[in-house]
């Protein structure tokens, strides 16, 4: 792929800024510098302290939505090693351009990777799964209390603008003792490329094959209609100012900003509502975990309209993108440990921030992935006892 | 030695000078080079069509052209009568003690930076917008025949209409600062004649002031266009980003070609999509400078047609 010459210009902006602090790379080689004896080696993994082969500066761009957690983790492995890792949330597309490029040590992405950006990477990629998030439909219906609820067609319909009015026997039929009006309905979607817009479409695809067909499902698409807002914010505002609209906002925002959020049937048929259990639960059941080989695979990382009966259907992974084999060994240690670190001790920072852990089948899929990552064909990382 | 000096420091301006029209002609190939895979696979159907689709990577980008023109046209239509109208005040009519007092106030607008208007717009304006001024001129404008249908659809703020009227509120101050001086310029022997020949106060300013800034005005609403061109962020915060269709009504979301590069550019992922979004950049450049040698011809024009008795 040819790189576009103002991102070049960009990445090497922030390449310059990368550079800034990096130290010269380590030589020895941490898992042959361990002994025999019983000392944990201070370099492997669970991270307990200091590694005076790993580097001391790397740097990471992609996914907004991660940023908040990923900031915690920086500052915790910063404490706990010394080691100053740089994330920047550019969005997902930005973090797979600029790991493409190869202007940041590793990238962060909260869609699955296409097989033409898999193929993009010399060397390939590996997508470790960090945390998982969910998206959740608000509302602006004037005079209803109760959560609407919304089956996958109804929610198909109204954003593919067949179904115009709340009072659509499509959703009447699905919230009986609920009055609702005869009120026009306007959509709500992000006009910036994101994240949740690739997580909602992904959704939206597997429940409705029209929306398959005449949208599909990508970080922007081409809206049948209505109207778009910039950022979860511009999402919001937009229904909290206008009755009889609906939008999409991620659930951490809807929870933290109070706002009302719809209860949706999932493939289960159940109803569920959204929180960071139902979330987890959405990976719960989750299939062929192998986050080593993913080429193709787009569909089968996807968790939306998971089968789990208590599973929140528009669920997501947020991955961190780290090469297969590292050149740099230093940065390759540090990053394959702050993944460790991130997977393991640092998902108790989740639920505070508002994501939802990873279940524990995932994280031991997670963990063999950054054990099998090397530089210059050694494995980098060595599990303690 | 002086003489070295001289030459050098000859050399050294012709060469800053040299930058800035050597940054322009960088930035026109870089956009062209990035924008032309998406030159040479869609051509002339790019400026035609209306589907936008990151999925199926076709892209045409005749709706962001077409809410550029009409925010724009939208603008200059609203503000100019304002700003002309505060400049005569502020020459002719004002007391003294007014006058600079309003003219800094109006120029103060030009230095608030372009999110805070947005903001503004997004919980005032657009409020006010949806619940009085557009159900009123669906009410009233609405119900003509022709133009009618510039007033269809359900008023919901966050439309074309409502990023025009920004628009309008962000170039007034330009506007009327350019419309001021040119007053101001009036040599006061056009109005002495006027009036020693017998005329009002208004015949005085429309039959020999105004004929004769003419030029001036017009130059000032260009400098308002190109502003109004490229103005991204509070647009886009009300404009409603969306380019379904062209519709021919003022009250649907629409999209401006500066918020469709803003929005879109981070996450565009492919090449084509990217490229596609470069091009957006390119018909920016281009329109611009169109519009702006357009406007400088009407100038020259202007200044040739200029009534025989407005010259001094």
């Amino acid at each position: 792929m040819k790189k576009p010459l103002i991102g070049s210009i960009l990445a090497f902006a922030t390449l310059l800024a990368a550079c800034g602090g990096a130290p010269p790379a380590a030589t020895s080689n941490p898992t042959t510098g361990a002994t025999a004896a019983a000392t944990a080696d201070p370099c492997g993994v669970p991270v307990k302290g200091k590694c005076p082969t790993e580097a001391q500066a790397v740097t990471g761009a992609g996914a907004t939505f991660p940023g908040p957690l990923y900031t915690k983790w920086v500052d915790q492995y910063n404490q706990l090693t010394g080691v100053q890792i740089n994330y920047q949330a550019v969005g997902s597309g930005g973090g797979i351009k600029s790991f493409t490029d190869k202007t940041v040590d590793f990238g962060a992405s909260d869609v699955p990777l296409t097989d033409a950006q898999f193929d993009a990477i010399p060397g390939g990629l590996y997508m470790v799964p960090m945390a998982l998030g969910a998206v959740v439909p608000t509302y602006n219906v004037p005079n209803v209390t109760a959560a609407i609820k919304f089956s996958p067609e109804a929610l198909a319909g109204i954003y593919l603008e067949q179904i115009k009015k709340w009072n659509d026997p499509k959703i009447t039929a699905e919230n009986p003792g609920v009055t609702l009006p005869d009120l026009a309905i306007t959509t709500v979607h992000r006009s910036d490329g994101s994240g949740t817009t690739g997580v909602f479409t992904d959704y939206l695809s597997k429940v409705s094959p029209e929306w398959k067909t005449k949208v599909g499902s990508a970080t922007s698409v081409n809206w049948p209609g209505g109207v778009g807002g910039s950022g979860n914010a511009g999402v919001a505002g937009a229904v909290k100012n206008q009755a009889g609209t609906i939008g999409y906002v991620e659930l951490i925002y809807a929870i933290q900003n109070k706002l009302g959020y719809g209860v949706v049937k999932n493939a289960a048929g159940k109803y569920v509502e959204a929180s960071l259990d139902s979330t987890t639960k959405a990976a719960d059941g989750f299939v062929s975990p192998d986050f080593g080989n993913l080429k193709g695979q787009a569909a089968k990382i996807s968790i939306t309209n998971a089968t789990g009966a208590d599973a929140w259907p528009i669920s997501t992974f947020t991955f961190l993108l780290l090469p297969k084999d590292f050149s740099d060994k230093a940065k390759g240690l540090a990053i394959t440990r702050f993944a460790w670190y991130g997977t393991h001790d640092g998902q108790s920072f989740a639920k505070d921030l508002g994501y939802a852990p990873l279940p524990s089948a995932v994280q031991k899929a997670a963990e063999e992935v950054l054990k099998s990552i090397t530089s210059g064909g050694a494995k980098l990382l060595k599990v303690n006892p | 030695m002086s003489r070295s000096l001289d030459r050098a420091f000859a050399a050294g301006v012709t060469a800053l000078a040299m930058l800035v029209p050597l940054t322009l002609v960088a930035i026109t190939i870089l956009i062209v080079i990035d924008s032309w895979p998406a030159l040479t696979t869609f051509g002339v159907s790019y400026f035609t069509t209306t589907e936008w689709d990151p999925v199926k990577l076709v892209f045409g980008a005749a709706a962001y052209v077409y809410g550029t023109l009409v925010t724009t046209l939208i603008a200059v239509l609203l503000a100019t009568p304002v700003a002309v109208g505060a400049a005569i005040y502020l020459t002719e009519f004002a007391p003294r003690a007014v006058r600079a007092p309003v003219a800094y106030t109006i120029e103060l607008l030009a230095y608030i930076p372009s999110i805070v208007y947005g903001l503004w717009a997004i919980f005032v304006m657009v409020p006010v917008m949806r619940s009085v001024v557009e159900p009123g001129l669906q009410g009233t404008l609405g119900q003509l025949p022709a133009i009618g249908k510039l007033f269809s659809g359900t008023p919901i703020g966050l439309d074309l209409l409502s990023g025009g009227v920004v628009l309008a509120i962000m170039i007034l101050p330009i506007l009327m600062a350019v419309s001021r001086e040119v007053l101001l310029a009036v040599p006061p022997t056009q109005r002495e004649a006027m009036i020693g020949l017998g005329a009002t106060r208004w015949e005085a300013v429309s039959r020999a002031v105004l004929p004769y800034a003419r030029p001036g005005i017009i130059g000032g609403a260009v400098l308002g266009v190109a502003r109004a061109f490229g103005e991204t962020m509070a647009v886009t915060m009300v404009v409603g980003n969306s380019s379904r269709d062209i519709t021919g009504s003022l009250f649907v979301p629409g999209y401006t070609m500066a918020s469709a590069i803003a929005n879109q550019f981070v996450e565009a992922d492919s090449e084509l999509y990217f490229s596609a979004i470069v091009e957006i950049a390119l018909v920016l450049l281009f329109v611009a400078v169109l519009v702006n040698a357009v406007a400088r011809a009407l100038i020259r024009r202007s200044i040739a047609d200029r009534p025989a008795g407005a010259v001094v």
